[in-house]
């Protein structure tokens, strides 16, 4: 361990591909033109004012969404060069080193860079607005966690082009993933991309806990929350018992890296198993904390345009917290095969297979919910019905796979890629597109191209199930996962082949909904009155875009889990207008967030290429924002005065006069 | 945001009499709940490696009874010392606040010191983080308490810096209550440390 030591790693910069090449030049293009463009038009300050130092959870939401969708690219990319790989026999796109490493990314993009935050941002956006509070609990670390997550991403981003990639999988199973065989800085990306980001994703699930338990509307008892509000609830519990673990995790390898620590090595009585189980513990709870959230989404959805109240709220409720009790208890399902005995194995068997139930107990009550309903079907609730066929599929293959005799046969096969990738992107993602659409016209003044939206949804759900549908068969035909490439011989080609047309196909769906944000942006009809869906709940009670303050009075007749649905049908608002408007107490913007995150990015740099000297004096940058934040933490807030909310009344009302 | 009306049950503390300071005081507690996990995995890691000496000196070996004892005296102490500083606080009385936060910071500072040479004398003796899966167990889990003890004599410090600054307002008492409620979790986590590390060691 020594301070001043500045080893290189056997490549810098990696310039030895023409992908990567072709990295690099659009990384310069695309940073010169952002530059050039921000700069040009006089941007910046604007860019400050409004956005990196904002601690409105809306734009924080809106912000954790594109980032969201940049990796979906990003991820998206990898996942099409594997398929172009594969599409054939002994295809020479991609050697050995270079497909593992685009493996590795693109599982740790999809599920850590682009699914959670997708889900952050949309609570971000929907929370607070549906249980009618003017800002999270704590709005500052709120920053704190988008810009910690941003920049985990981006230093895990820049393995690609500076260093070379992680290339142990996104499991980052030992002893692979130990400075013996895996020497360089590759995993130590891995290590420091997570470990930031996860501290982010930790301080969100207090922060939205803490929301949701203390600064509710009046009126709005826990009973009456929305569904999406109660899954990012639970949610939140499920992050903050679940991500400590990972942090240990995370650091325990890092000691072992960097310091020549016994936690996982082979000798000196390290344990490799134990990597297994302490990232299980932790990963089996994060695949359900993407996908609770989603459940929430479609809760809503689902009742929004079937117009009905949602069946068995009381059931949807607590099979939840069952799922989320469970999913601490089935880890071991991950490692069947290595070694923990007829008992052990037979327990998390059974436990696994108990998800299913309460899982089961939803999908009959969104089935119920819509059953005689007056069923509309606009983007939201499209990727909402795709939802529960697809999810079903990929349910079922699991409740097989958690058998534990059969998973000896299933297990790192492309059975169980496909099994993942139908409740990965069959669930979290579809509800991600579903929550999209469906507070996009809440986040702004208008909804996406319906005609766009339509080929993008079914281009997407085709290609879908072209791609994944084969992988259960090429599965149980014996093709394991992670491989590089396959001989003529196996029989595989033909469902490779199809996979690969399918995975094409999902890619055209994706630049499909791209456009039709870019075209919805440009053209689609302006409306601010901010209930274009019929909504049911609060956050559709205000305007579109909502005033930073999101509330100008507090909602006062809350008096079911549809409130708003309940005030149209009486003829009344959700607001007593008489009530004289009061100033409206809200916290500044803050620059801490987005500095210290600033420094922790070189703090994270230093770890990776164990530049200790550089580590260290981003730390200290770390430590010292905080002190100074700490010492002005007694001009943190203002007040909204009346004048300021009367004026936005106004001009809402000039606006909607000007439409009709 | 800021309702000036305190609800029913809150104790008539100046801690908790915005809603700002309720909010973080109740988010605080949730944080120490996720830092419980975080321990509780430390923990199991060290019980799994325990027994796993690879040759190397066990806890047997190392461990001298005089000096972990006299660390958890200090500690507990600064405990306690820390308690009647909350108290002095509810009171109003900045100087008893003084007295008795700078005492549970001497006294932090004492149980670190000795940590420091503790650890120092073990990796004299060829015990380091590389000699064993153990030892690695030991010395993370027992270093990231000492790191947590680290950071909250900083802390606390700069707190009492605003404290000497502005008085003792609701601001700077939550921030001081917040400082005492880490303070207290991490006395807590020691007595595990004591027990799980030191004396089962010892067996
Ligand atoms: C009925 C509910 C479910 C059951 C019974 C189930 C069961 C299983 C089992 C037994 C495995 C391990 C198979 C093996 O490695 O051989 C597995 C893997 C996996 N499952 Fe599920 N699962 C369910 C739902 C979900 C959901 C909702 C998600 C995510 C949203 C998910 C994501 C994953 C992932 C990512 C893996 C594989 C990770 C890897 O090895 O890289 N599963 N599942
Ligand atoms: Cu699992």
């Amino acid at each position: 361990m020594d301070l001043f030591n500045f080893k290189m790693p056997e490549q810098f910069i990696i310039m030895n591909n023409p992908l990567i090449i072709g990295a690099w030049i659009s990384i310069i293009l695309a940073s010169v033109g952002i530059v050039f463009f921000v700069t040009k038009y006089k941007k910046w300050g604007y860019l400050w004012r409004e956005w990196f130092t904002t601690v409105d959870h809306k734009k924080i939401g809106v912000m954790y969404i594109l980032a969201a969708l940049l990796m979906l690219f990003r991820g998206g990319f990898d996942a099409i060069l594997m398929r172009t790989q594969l599409a054939l026999p002994d295809m020479k796109v991609l050697d050995a080193q270079h497909y593992n490493e685009i493996f590795t990314t693109h599982g740790t993009i999809m599920i850590l860079f682009m699914a959670m935050p997708f889900i952050i941002g949309l609570m971000n956006v929907g929370v607070p607005l549906q249980i009618g509070a003017r800002d999270v609990a704590f709005p500052v670390l709120n920053a704190v966690s988008f810009w910690l997550f941003f920049v985990g991403a981006m230093v895990f981003n820049l393995s690609f082009v500076i260093g070379g990639s992680p290339d142990a999988g996104w499991t980052n199973y030992v002893p692979l993933s130990g400075s013996e065989l895996t020497p360089g800085v590759g995993i130590n990306y891995y290590l420091w991309g997570l470990q930031i980001a996860g501290i982010g994703t930790l301080a969100t699930g207090i922060n939205f806990f803490v929301t949701i338990l203390k600064m509710r509307a009046p009126g709005m008892t826990l009973l009456r929350m929305p569904m999406f509000t109660w899954s990012t609830l639970v949610t939140s519990v499920i992050i903050i018992f679940a991500f400590p673990v990972l942090t240990i995790t995370l650091a325990l390898l890092t000691f072992d890296r960097l310091f020549g620590a016994h936690f996982f090595t082979i000798d000196a009585g390290g344990m490799p198993m134990m990597w297994a189980n302490l990232f299980w513990i932790w990963g089996h709870p994060e695949v359900y904390i993407v996908i609770l959230p989603a459940f929430g989404i479609f809760s809503d959805v689902i009742s929004t345009f079937a117009r009905k109240r949602l069946f068995g709220y009381h059931a949807m409720v607590i099979s939840m917290v069952a799922i989320s009790g469970l999913s601490f208890v089935v880890w071991v399902h991950h490692f069947f095969t290595m070694g923990n005995g007829p008992w052990i194995n037979s327990i998390f068997s059974i436990t696994t297979m108990l998800i299913a139930v309460p899982t089961g107990v939803k999908v009959f009550n969104w089935l119920f919910t819509m059953y005689k309903g007056r069923i509309e079907t606009p983007a939201p609730m499209l990727w909402s019905l795709a939802f529960i066929p697809n999810f079903l599929i990929g349910g079922v293959t699991g409740v097989m796979l958690a058998s534990a005799p059969a998973d000896y046969q299933y297990h790192n096969s492309y059975f169980l890629v496909s099994h993942f990738h139908y409740v990965l992107i069959g669930g979290t993602v579809f509800g991600c597109m579903a929550g999209l659409y469906y507070w996009w016209p809440k986040i702004f003044d208008f909804k996406l191209n319906e005609r766009i939206s339509k080929w993008a949804f079914w281009i997407f759900i085709v290609g879908f199930n072209v791609c994944f549908l084969p992988m259960y068969l090429v599965g149980l035909q014996g093709m394991p996962r992670r491989i590089y490439t396959y001989k003529a011989e196996m029989g595989w080609t033909m469902w490779n082949f199809v996979q690969t047309i399918g995975a094409y196909l999902m890619g055209i769906g994706f630049i499909l909904i791209v456009w039709a944000i870019i075209y919805s942006i440009r053209h689609e009809k302006r409306d601010r009155s901010g209930d274009p869906w019929h909504g049911r709940t609060l956050e559709w009670a205000i305007p579109s875009p909502p005033p930073h303050y999101n509330f100008s009075r507090m909602p006062s007749r809350i008096t079911s889990a549809d409130p708003y649905w309940d005030a149209k049908k009486r003829g009344e608002s959700m607001f007593d207008e008489n009530e004289p408007l009061k100033p409206i107490h809200m916290p500044n913007n803050d620059g801490m967030p987005i500095v210290m995150s600033g420094f922790m990015f070189i703090a994270g740099f230093g770890f990776v290429f164990e530049w200790l000297l550089i580590a260290f004096i981003g730390l200290l940058g770390v430590i010292g924002t905080m002190v100074w934040r700490s010492f002005k933490d007694y001009d943190a807030d203002h007040y909204v005065q009346v004048e300021e909310i009367e004026r936005d009344q106004a001009e809402l009302q000039a606006s909607l006069e000007g439409r009709s | 945001m800021a309702s000036s009306s305190v609800p029913k049950g809150t104790p008539n503390f100046p801690e908790y009499q915005t809603e700002e300071g309720r909010l973080k005081i109740f988010g605080f507690w949730v944080f120490l709940a996720a830092e419980v996990v975080l321990f509780s995995t430390l923990f199991a890691t060290y019980l799994v490696l325990a027994d796993r000496t690879a040759g190397g000196p066990t806890g047997k070996d190392l461990f001298e009874v005089k000096d972990f004892m006299i660390e958890t005296m200090l500690l507990l102490t600064s405990s306690f010392t820390c308690g009647l500083a909350t108290l002095e606080m509810r009171k109003g009385n900045k100087k008893g606040v003084f007295i008795w936060m700078i005492t549970t910071l001497l006294l932090g500072a004492g149980f670190l010191g000795m940590e420091i040479s503790e650890f120092v004398a073990y990796v004299n003796e060829g015990a380091t983080l590389q000699t064993s899966a153990f030892l690695s167990g030991f010395f993370v889990l027992v270093g990231t308490h000492g790191l947590h003890v680290t950071v909250g004599i900083i802390w606390i410090s700069l707190v009492l810096i605003q404290v000497a600054q502005r008085g003792l307002t609701p601001t700077t008492c939550r921030k001081l209550f917040i400082g005492g409620l880490y303070w207290h979790f991490l006395d807590v986590v020691w007595i595990f440390i004591f027990t799980a590390v030191y004396l089962t060691g010892l067996i």
